[in-house]
């Protein structure tokens, strides 16, 4: 009961401040995220979060986003095979031409996700404003939706947490990828990822509500070619990339 | 009427002693996963599914082919298959009770069985295969006790058609858990259903055969030399489909462009995989049984069971290729790029069992052999067969 | 003989039941519970169990019901959390009525501001 007054203050704080950043500075970044919803109120099908990747922007040595993610969501930030990753750089070389790139491939957030066809206890599922999640109250641990992910987003719980972040349970036994920072997307804050990397000045990973016309990323989405991984799965993926 | 013989004493207690510590192995194994975590396994993020579910799906479509002893004679009306068809059924419940012990013990929260009994998604195999597993394990029972209980023989055939078309499904469900990962390149085909039941034919038939000659043998009785023939010829004919299958399967692939560097890995590149498949599942699994099975001058019994022991051979190692293969091979997310992260891609996965897994893996056939043992002497499940085919025929 | 053995046990009975008061708990910042504690001692759990599925799976955050909110108050001001041992609030009430708890395997048990303090 008490403990949403801080929340508020601490809300409204940082939106008082970001509005005043955004009047001020040129070329910031825009976003028009929605606000965090009222307490009670349930996501709604209205919105669509998505992302777009500007490859063009992202280099190999950074993974500003893979370090944010990590300590946001109480990840060990190991890369041993039974660590979990819920965001991780890729290197690309072209076979044609040798032409390189480099990007952030995390759980693409499809609008058909296999993932969550094939879960037997409905555990993987999709949120109203497009999320995909894992309900960890109702995870077995069958690992079933980490074959069936075209773009390996899901890790496994290999051994058991301690300390994990209150925002983000993780537990030994269950099944996790990207949230989208659903805990912070609902309190009206951006995802790790994508501050991290506007805080280093790259500003690759643009984020917003596809289904808003006026939002940044349809505007961009429109006018600028973009491609979804493994478009001839037609999952329809909310996460797009610029630049490949 | 047929009548029943018990198995001998001794070899009895053996085996009862023998399973019972390869199955306590395994649940000590599970609880240790249950402990520490999937750590303590070979099994990480890019092989999800590793040795406990090579022997849980061998289990489990061993369940479903073995019953097709049975159907032969109850749906097919083969008097000498029906003589066969208690035996059948038992050995579907035990392989399917050792199957699906794996498979429960190897879940991340093995403790939530009840809520994957509570919550179905429709649209997921998994959730189907819950009731089908169950519903195969009432219907065999059922139909045991229809050719068991005089009352009740008159709905054995009705049964028998039960539990042959809940088995087509049910294997057909198996085949669908990887016909319907699109995105590997190693499954996502819908030959794989077809495929299964027909592996469930050739495997569960070797099991039989190798459960049936060994009561045979303890028992110090011999099995019928024309029976003994038709069912060797019908394991070589199961073994020939699979092949068909298999070829059909790679031939299909090969064709595909974008499918090609998949095979190359499977058939050729893949180290121990490819040594598996070469050597493992075609030549011990498949060419050596059939020319144990066919070749004139082998027709003991025990060329026979060489036959079936190689060709359960040949399926684990069938198994470990398709399920273990298949995960080591990289998604193809970029295609056309060369790709490297921290995560594995582009890099064939490794893997390497470990005890734990093995011992799981051991335990649900444990599990497997200690019912079949105890159901086997308490119920009397010898086939006795007639010996004047007029009389048999006429049953 | 063995009807005045059983008429011992009859009579012994009502010890069994254990002293009226429960565990000593700590109970953190005490005050004012969402609801009274009778209330909470029979229906904590389902509260729980319908909580979780409005906020994870429909996204409604910030019910009185919240776990979190549970956790801040309740949490022992000693080592700031609602395990650790038997006087804590969770673990204190649920060892001694010998009920498995399955919510820490994934959920913090430390308060929140001390937790992100820690990070």
């Amino acid at each position: 009961m008490n403990a949403e007054n801080p929340d508020r203050r601490k809300f409204l704080g940082k939106t008082s401040a970001v509005v005043a950043g955004l009047a001020i500075a040129p070329g910031v970044f825009l976003y028009t995220t929605a606000h965090g919803r009222a307490p009670g109120e349930a996501a709604s099908g209205k919105v669509r979060w998505g992302m777009l990747v500007d490859t063009t922007r992202c280099s190999s040595d950074c993974k500003e986003c893979v370090v944010a993610c990590n300590k946001e969501n109480g990840l060990s930030g190991g890369t041993k095979a039974t660590d979990p990753q819920w965001i991780r750089k890729v290197e690309l070389t072209d076979k044609k031409n040798g032409r390189k790139l480099s990007l952030p491939v995390m759980c693409q957030h499809c609008e058909h996700p296999p993932c969550v066809d094939v879960c037997p206890t409905n555990a993987s599922f999709r949120r109203a404003d497009g999320i995909v999640l894992v309900d960890r109250h109702r995870c077995i641990g069958c690992r079933y939706c980490m074959m069936a992910c075209p773009y390996k987003a899901r890790s496994f719980v290999h051994e058991t947490l301690t300390d994990q972040n209150p925002d983000v349970p993780r537990g030994k036994g269950t099944v996790e990828a990207c949230t989208l920072c659903v805990h912070r997307l609902d309190r009206g804050e951006l995802p790790a990822c994508v501050e991290a990397c506007a805080k280093t000045g790259r500003r690759a990973i643009l984020f917003g509500d596809l289904n808003d016309p006026e939002s940044e990323i349809s505007k961009r989405i429109r006018t600028v070619a973009s491609v979804q991984l493994r478009a001839d799965l037609m999952l329809n993926t909310g996460v797009r990339y610029e630049g490949m | 009427m047929t009548t029943y013989d018990k198995v001998e004493t001794r070899n009895f207690y053996l085996l009862v002693a023998l399973s019972g510590l390869v199955a306590g192995m395994g649940l000590i194994a599970a609880y240790l996963m249950e402990e520490h975590g999937h750590v303590i396994t070979g099994m990480n993020n890019q092989i999800v599914w590793g040795m406990p579910h090579v022997f849980a799906i061998f289990m489990i479509v061993a369940a479903s082919g073995v019953l097709n002893v049975a159907s032969v004679g109850s749906v097919f009306g083969k008097a000498a298959y029906k003589a066969r068809a208690p035996l059948s059924s038992l050995l579907s419940i035990a392989l399917l009770s050792g199957g699906l012990t794996v498979l429960m013990l190897d879940l991340g929260r093995a403790d939530r069985l009840m809520v994957a009994m509570t919550n179905y998604n429709l649209t997921s195999v998994f959730a189907w295969n819950v009731v089908l597993y169950s519903g195969l394990f009432s219907l065999a029972a059922i139909y045991i006790w229809t050719m068991m209980e005089k009352r009740m023989n008159v709905w054995s055939k009705p049964a028998g058609f039960a539990v042959f078309a809940w088995r087509f499904i049910l294997t057909t469900g198996t085949g669908l858990i990887f016909a319907f990962l699109v995105a590997r390149q190693a499954y996502g085909s819908a030959l794989l259903p077809p495929m299964f039941i027909v592996m469930s034919f050739a495997w569960g038939l070797a099991v039989f055969h190798v459960v049936q000659s060994s009561m045979y043998a303890w028992n110090g009785k011999t099995i019928d030399p024309e029976i003994h023939k038709r069912m060797r010829n019908l394991l070589g004919i199961f073994v020939i489909a699979v092949l068909y299958f298999v070829v059909a399967y790679h031939l299909t692939n090969l064709y595909f462009a974008k499918q090609t560097a998949f095979e190359r890995f499977i058939l050729v590149e893949g180290g121990v995989f490819a040594v598996l498949f070469w050597v493992g599942y075609v030549l011990l699994g498949s060419l050596l049984p059939l020319l144990l099975i066919f070749l004139p001058g082998l027709e003991k019994v025990r060329y026979t069971v060489m036959a079936s022991l190689l060709v359960i051979l040949g399926s684990i190692a069938f198994l470990y290729v398709f399920i273990i293969g298949g995960q080591a091979y990289p998604l193809s997310i970029f295609p056309g790029y060369e790709t490297t992260s921290s995560f594995g891609d582009g890099q064939i996965a490794s893997y390497a069992p470990s005890l734990p897994e093995f011992l799981l893996g051991l335990g649900g056939i444990g599990v497997a052999f200690l019912m079949t043992t105890i159901c086997v002497r308490l119920l009397s499940m010898l086939p006795h067969d007639i010996p004047d085919r007029r009389k048999r025929d006429a049953l | 003989m063995k009807t005045f053995l059983f008429v011992l046990l009859l009579a012994v009975m009502p010890a069994w039941a254990g002293g009226s008061s429960g565990p000593k708990l700590d109970i953190g910042k005490g005050g004012q519970c969402v609801e009274a504690p009778e209330f909470m001692r029979r229906n904590h759990m389902e509260i729980l169990q319908h909580q979780r599925d409005e906020t994870l799976r429909k996204g409604m955050r910030g019910s009185k019901y919240s776990l979190v909110g549970c956790i801040d108050c309740h949490a022992s001001s000693k080592n700031n959390s609602v395990l650790g041992s038997n006087e804590n609030f969770c673990q204190g009430c649920h060892a001694y009525a010998g009920v498995r708890m399955d919510c820490f395997e994934c959920h913090s048990s430390k308060r929140k501001t001390v937790a992100e303090a820690g990070k």
